[in-house]
């Protein structure tokens, strides 16, 4: 009998499978280098960060969108085109603030955590914090500083998965004096 | 539906960050090496896991290595082996001529001592698939000329 015929299986989904169980495993080990959950969000955060500054070459090159004109422009990219893109979901944009510098991205789903539950002794662990590292880091790459942070988390019984963003300023680029 | 470009730069970063957790020298060479490959082990337990629940019983030793080179390598690295050799006694050579993991590094000398830790992970990936489909293995992987990889698979016979 030939397996071909039965082969179902989609591609697609199973790299996403490896790169969610890869993650699963850095996780896991970074819990048992450190010895408190606010470390182990750290070095997430600091892990994300470099990859972030390095994926937004990656995501310009290949989405081919302009510059943004204003933040809400870039919340509108960062859910339809960069989410969509990389994780093949896209989270909805909303609670902006009335001064229009900060928002939420409200996730649904999070493939991050397709096959995770916190043990209990891991109440502080903020478990995608990674990906608050890659905004972060790749905003800085277009000149924007922000803060990035887990409002919500359906690991810890929440509904959704809200990532709050705040601009804090534009980075200005340092040219020596006198070259324009 | 993780990009393969996000799986690549959290690839390098695993490697980066066990590298600068354990201090350098020989010995903790080999130890880092060992902690990628046993995390690359858990991952390929639970893929292979998800991956063949659809899939018919396996013939034989031979029709699971054949599996492993073309549906696993197909769905984790987007190409097939380009070569698998056997002494047809428990040993496997599987050659990849462009290992995506290796795609990334410059093709030259300078860095072909780097090379293993970039295929420790995958080492793992395989010796975890495969044991889950019971078989007992020990893979090794070895680099002439990058990207170009050998992977080889020994079964242990129980």
């Amino acid at each position: 009998m030939s397996r071909q015929s039965n082969r179902t299986t989609d591609n697609k989904k199973m790299n996403s499978e490896l790169f969610t169980l890869t993650y699963g495993a850095l996780v896991t080990q970074l819990c048992k280098d450190y010895e408190n959950d606010e470390e182990v969000n750290k070095q997430l955060d600091k892990m994300g960060y470099n990859i972030g500054v390095r994926l937004i070459e990656d995501f310009l090159a290949r989405s081919s969108v302009g510059r943004c004109q204003d933040f809400r422009e870039t919340a509108d990219v960062i859910a339809k085109v960069a989410f969509k893109m990389y994780l093949g979901v896209t989270p909805s944009v909303t609670n902006w603030s009335p001064a229009g510098d900060e928002f939420s991205l409200v996730l649904e789903s999070n493939p991050l955590v397709d096959f995770v539950e916190l043990p209990d002794n891991h109440n502080v662990l903020i478990y995608s914090n990674l990906l608050c590292g890659v905004l972060r880091g790749a905003l800085e790459m277009v000149q924007m500083a922000v803060d990035v942070r887990f409002a919500q988390d359906t690991l810890r019984g929440d509904n959704v998965t809200e990532i709050r963003m705040k601009f804090i300023k534009r980075i200005e680029e340092n040219l020596p004096a006198g070259d324009e | 539906m993780a990009d393969e470009a996000l799986f690549q730069f959290l690839h390098s970063e695993l490697i980066q960050y066990i590298y600068k957790s354990g201090a350098n020298g020989e010995t903790e060479n080999g130890k880092n090496i060992t902690k990628l490959e046993a995390m690359g082990f858990r991952v390929g337990q639970g893929l292979i896991e998800r991956f063949t629940k659809e899939t018919p019983r396996f013939k034989d030793e031979l029709d699971v290595m054949k599996f492993i080179c073309k549906d696993f390598w197909t769905c984790l690295f987007k190409k097939q082996i380009d070569n698998l050799r056997t002494n047809h006694q428990g040993i496997y050579v599987l050659q990849d001529n462009s290992f995506r993991l290796l795609s990334q590094l410059s093709a030259g000398k300078q860095y072909l001592e780097h090379a293993p830790k970039y295929l420790a992970f995958t080492c793992g990936l395989v010796r975890g698939g495969l044991s889950d489909l019971g078989l007992k293995s020990v893979v090794t992987a070895e680099v002439a000329g990058m990207p170009a990889c050998k992977f080889q698979v020994m079964i242990q016979k129980a």
